[in-house]
């Protein structure tokens, strides 16, 4: 047996499995369950009993079979070949294994999460005989034509590189050999191992600066989230929680995404599947799976697995971070992960917490969020990184008081609150304006070259919200005393509100051009609205009848503005002077008269 | 040789601890011969050593300590298999119940079915036509769709499924179908309503039934639903068919799961409900689908009724954040005799924008159904306001509004359960209604789609 430790199973219960003999095993090996080679995790010892997480089907598995101990904990392979993957939650190719087994997952698979014979072209970044250290870049391989994989030195390996050379090399094949001062020598390969329970080492964490554009209105302009940052997005069913993730994977001006289906529905990962090859990034003009790597824990799929698929991703992501990218983690959903938790707890007959969750809920999630960061990446060259998180979260009933909402909420500095009302109205997305919140506002200047125009924008968000809780305020009015009864003013806000709740927020995923939209064009969405409102206000000034500005031919040109294409922003600024323009007219109809 | 144990140490609700055994394996099943000499089923629910938990299929009422012999068969629940199942009627666990005889298997499949690799899965895409306008027309079902409907008590919830599984056809071919009906704990009534409609349309002879009565044991109802996917899961990918899966009633499934969970002692979750219900529940659901290179497609429909109607209830709950969408039933619309009443707001299909659009049904459909829902959403404020307001209080606006609701309510949702409406029909109906609007009012419909259609509906 090599010196791997074997021990026998005394009892199954589900994805759990005790067993004896295991002494000299550490908490959180990988072992092998039983004659069917299943895939589990030590979670506690006891003497020299072993609690075992099984992350596949314990069906038919029985006392007396054995376990093996791998001695090694739960990693990932990180190397070229991640990018356009999609792995289930222990990083096992999905595409692969769907060309070995068929149409559904069997047991005991085998496969590594890198392909061992794709050979991949590497060139080298510096020269042989200088020292390197842990992080240090070495060399690059052109992944895809949108991502430059950049091959480091492990950390905690340093010393004199020799060896090292271009040519075209399999992920396990020694691209060079680093000697220590001690003399010892390191092979080093193009692939690295890491345990997924552990964050990767960074040289230093550092505070956000810059916006993580989106290109959805009502994230950017009022609830937008740092590069670095972390936002949650719980909402009940129904509320369009998955449809905004995939908005965010979409459009998210991240270098490289990574998007974690943890617990959900298998046909909306084969929707991403399907869609990602055809969609275009905006900036790149490549297809979006050019920079993706995906990780598919449906919900049918073995509980266990699920609960690692979160730490999979994150492993994978900080590994793209540490190249010096800005990366972008979108997990849906949380609240199937910390079930998984919880199922887990329970049948290792824990004392549960709230709910039924174990009382380490709250730790587990903070420290997951906490592996986000603007951060400065370890080794040569120097260079600073980022890794945002957004984890959707299913409170039961869309309660919010859920243990999951409210742990994660203690961490995050983004809140999308979904509103299924506004679902009912097909208002989407359904993230309400007056529930929701932003920490990172003040960086919104950073998006735009022009900083007047960034200080502008700042101004005109600062009125929008304003007239919205305006609105919240008079709608309570209205319903007690009717609209005729409120001043021409305040109609005028009504109306304008409207107007950003339809014109602006409102915004359609599926329409080709109404589902991305730029910083400048958002911009003068907002300015143009906002004049309206402008003009508005003043006309009411001068006695004109509120009907009558309401029914400006204008207003259709307003409402379509979010359907003029990114290359005729300019068509979307002369509306402003069409409006001078109108009201001139109606001022001057309204005085003759 | 089956080893034969007569080592019981303890009944207690529907599970039995037998002791002594020798090869007893996780979620395999055992045979029980009781004292009168009957056999009674049931399944490994953890194994300790030698101790192996049973939970008991048929119920441990009349089995003793003394005289239980239990037989361990050392392989996990299958369903024995063939093309003859169709026009068959089976227990909940899938035993002959029609004295038809017993299946002379092609093959034996393990209930519990594998994992669908996402990665194999085909995206449903393909209109279903159910006839219906508000399913068409506002929440498309799809092939490879997991839609369930929320009822309550008293709710025409079954002649709603009867005339979905009467009327479902895909535009423009002819294709083979079929029926896959799992009754769990409902009533004989209900059961023989579904059974009788499927026999006067003769669809019977293309559906298979699998049958648990409210008298019938509790606990077979947990076997019940995956007996019946892995029936389809056969017909779909082995033999090429469309087939349809009604399970009414899942309150049902999920109240047996919870009876043997609190047996077990486990630390329950939301209303006793087991904290696992979830993953319980998508490993049924998410059986359904569509999967690359096979013709054939899995189309799920459950039931299930919200005790006090309450959707935030752990079942109708957890199911919507695992099906895809839900059409939900209004007593309130019930009351004013519209049928079949479903409550159009908070009913959705999470798959429609890929099943609907040109070639499919319409250029116009997606457009259309946003601009209904919304004007029935403002209508519906309305109404409500002039509840407490009075109607004069409203401006003209609002009153449009107003007529335009009822008048949906009267033509759109309400058809009967015998009228079948081509999507034509239920577009062309769209249209007629939001026809009482000015264009600037439509505002989520594209330009030129109004000006394609609307003036043909224009008086």
């Amino acid at each position: 047996m090599s010196g791997k430790k074997t021990g026998t199973i005394v009892k199954v219960a589900g994805p759990v499995v005790i067993a004896e003999g295991m002494l000299g095993s550490r908490m959180y090996d990988v072992v092998r369950v039983s004659k069917y080679n299943l895939i589990g995790e030590i979670v506690e010892l006891k003497g020299d009993t072993a609690s075992i997480q099984v992350y596949e089907d314990t069906i038919s598995v029985g006392p007396g079979e054995p376990v093996v101990d791998t001695g090694a904990p739960l990693s990932v392979e990180l190397g070229p070949g991640l990018i356009e993957s999609i792995y289930d939650g222990i990083q096992r190719p999905l595409d692969t294994l769907y060309k070995a087994q068929g149409d559904h997952i069997l047991r005991g698979s085998q496969l590594p999460g890198l392909s061992r014979e794709k050979k991949w072209h590497l060139k080298p970044v510096i020269k042989n005989g200088i020292e390197v250290a842990g992080g240090d870049i070495i060399g690059e391989v052109q992944e895809t034509p949108i991502l430059l994989h950049k091959i480091m030195i492990p950390p905690n390996i340093s010393g004199k590189i020799e060896g090292l050379k271009e040519g075209d090399y399999t992920v396990e094949q020694n691209i060079a050999t680093v000697t220590a001062g001690d003399g010892q020598k390191h092979e080093i390969k193009m692939m690295q191992k890491w345990p997924v329970r552990m964050g990767r080492t960074v040289k230093q964490r550092l505070a956000p600066d810059s916006i993580l554009q989106t290109g959805q209105r009502v994230i950017d302009t009022f609830f937008p989230i740092a590069k670095g940052g972390t936002a949650c997005v719980p909402g009940p069913f129904g509320s369009g929680k998955t449809v905004i993730q995939h908005q965010l994977a979409k459009w998210v001006d991240a270098d490289v995404v990574v998007y974690v289906g943890c617990g959900e529905r298998g046909n909306e990962m084969t929707d991403v599947l399907m869609e990602f090859p055809e969609l275009k990034d905006p900036r790149s003009g490549q297809p979006l799976m050019k920079r993706s790597v995906l990780i598919a824990n449906t919900s049918d799929m073995p509980v266990a697995a699920r609960e690692a698929s979160v730490y999979t991703g994150i492993t994978i992501a900080e590994y793209f971070r540490d190249m010096g990218y800005t990366v972008a983690l979108m997990a849906d959903s949380t609240s199937r992960w910390a079930e998984a938790m919880r199922e887990i707890s329970t049948r290792l007959e824990e004392m549960p917490a709230e709910e039924g969750y174990p009382a380490y809920l709250a730790a587990r999630i903070a420290s997951f969020y906490e592996r986000a960061g603007r951060i400065e990446c370890l080794g040569k060259p120097q260079r600073q990184a980022y890794l945002s998180i957004i984890g959707a979260v299913s409170p039961p009933g869309g309660d919010l008081s859920d243990s999951v909402v409210q742990a994660t909420l203690h961490v995050v500095k983004v809140f999308w609150s979904l509103m299924g009302k506004l679902a009912y109205q097909r208002h989407f997305p359904t993230i309400d304006w007056l529930t929701s919140y932003s920490f990172y506002k003040q960086y919104l200047p950073s998006c735009f070259k022009d900083k007047e125009k960034g200080q502008e924008m700042v101004q005109l968000t600062q009125e929008a919200m304003g007239l919205l809780e305006q609105e919240s305020q008079l709608a309570e009015i209205v319903r007690l005393v009717g609209s005729e009864a409120i001043s021409p003013t305040d109609r005028m806000v009504l109306q304008t509100s409207k107007s950003i709740r339809e014109d602006y927020l409102h915004q359609n995923a599926f329409h080709e051009v109404d589902t991305y939209t730029s910083m400048e064009k958002q911009y003068e969405m907002l300015k143009t609205i906002l004049h309206f409102h402008k003009k508005g206000l003043e006309a009411i000034e001068n006695d004109v009848d509120t009907e009558e500005i309401f029914k400006l031919a204008i207003c259709q040109d307003i409402a379509r503005a979010k359907f003029v294409p990114e290359e005729q922003i300019e068509t979307i600024s002369k509306i402003k002077d069409k409006i001078d323009k109108e009201f001139k007219a109606q001022l001057s109809g309204a005085k003759n008269a | 040789m089956l080893k034969e144990y007569r080592t019981v140490t303890s009944i207690s609700g529907p599970l039995m601890l037998v002791e002594s055994v020798d090869g007893g394996r996780y979620g395999e099943i055992v045979d029980i011969e009781i004292g009168d000499g009957s056999i009674r089923h049931g399944q490994i629910l953890q194994v300790d050593r030698d101790k192996v938990l049973v939970q008991v299929f048929e119920g441990t009422e009349g089995i003793d300590i003394n005289s239980a012999t239990v037989r361990i068969l050392g392989r996990p629940q299958q369903l024995a298999v063939s093309p003859d199942i169709l026009g068959r009627v089976f227990t909940g666990i899938g035993e002959p119940k029609d004295g038809g005889g017993e299946i002379i298997a092609e093959k034996r499949l393990n209930i519990n079915g594998n994992p669908i690799n996402p990665y194999s899965r085909d995206y449903p895409n393909e209109f279903i036509q159910t006839g219906i306008s508000t399913i068409d027309g506002l929440n498309p079902l799809v092939r490879g769709q997991k839609l369930p409907i929320f009822s309550g008590s008293g709710l025409p919830h079954d002649e709603l499924t009867a005339q979905i599984a009467r009327q479902a056809t895909v535009l423009g071919k002819g294709e083979q179908f079929a029926v896959v009906f799992a009754a769990m704990g409902i009533t004989f009534e209900a059961a023989q309503f579904f059974i009788n409609d499927l026999r006067d349309t003769g669809a019977i002879e293309r559906a298979v039934m699998f049958v648990n009565l409210a008298n019938d044991p509790a606990i077979e109802r947990i076997a019940t639903p995956r007996v019946a996917l892995t029936a389809a899961e056969y017909l779909a990918f082995d033999k090429d068919m469309h087939v349809l899966v009604i399970l009414n009633d899942m309150t049902n499934y999920c109240e047996a799961l919870r009876q043997i969970s609190a047996a077990r002692k486990e630390v329950p979750g939301r209303r006793g409900y087991p904290g696992y219900l979830y993953t319980d529940l998508a490993t049924i659901y998410e059986r359904a689908g569509r999967i690359k290179n096979k013709k054939g497609s899995i189309t799920m429909v459950p039931v299930l009724t919200m005790p006090e109607d309450d959707k935030t209830h752990p079942v109708p709950d957890l199911t919507g954040y695992i099906t895809e969408g839900q059409i939900i039933l209004s007593r309130s619309l019930n009351r004013k005799a519209i049928a079949p009443p479903v409550d159009v707001l908070p009913s959705l299909s999470r798959l429609k924008d890929k099943g609907i659009g040109k070639d499919k049904t319409r250029e116009d459909h997606a457009d259309l159904y946003n601009q209904l829902y919304a004007a029935y959403a403002r209508g519906k404020e309305c109404q409500e306001l002039a509840t407490i307001l009075g109607e004069a209080a409203l401006s003209n606006e609002d009153k449009k509004y107003m007529t335009y609701t009822n008048e949906f309510e009267k033509l759109y949702i309400s058809q009967g359960y015998h009228e079948n409406r081509t999507i034509e029909q239920t577009l062309n109906l769209g249209w007629q209604l939001l026809s009482v609007f000015e264009d600037t009012e439509l505002k989520r419909i594209r330009v030129e789609f109004l000006k394609k259609y609307m003036p043909k509906f224009r008086k």
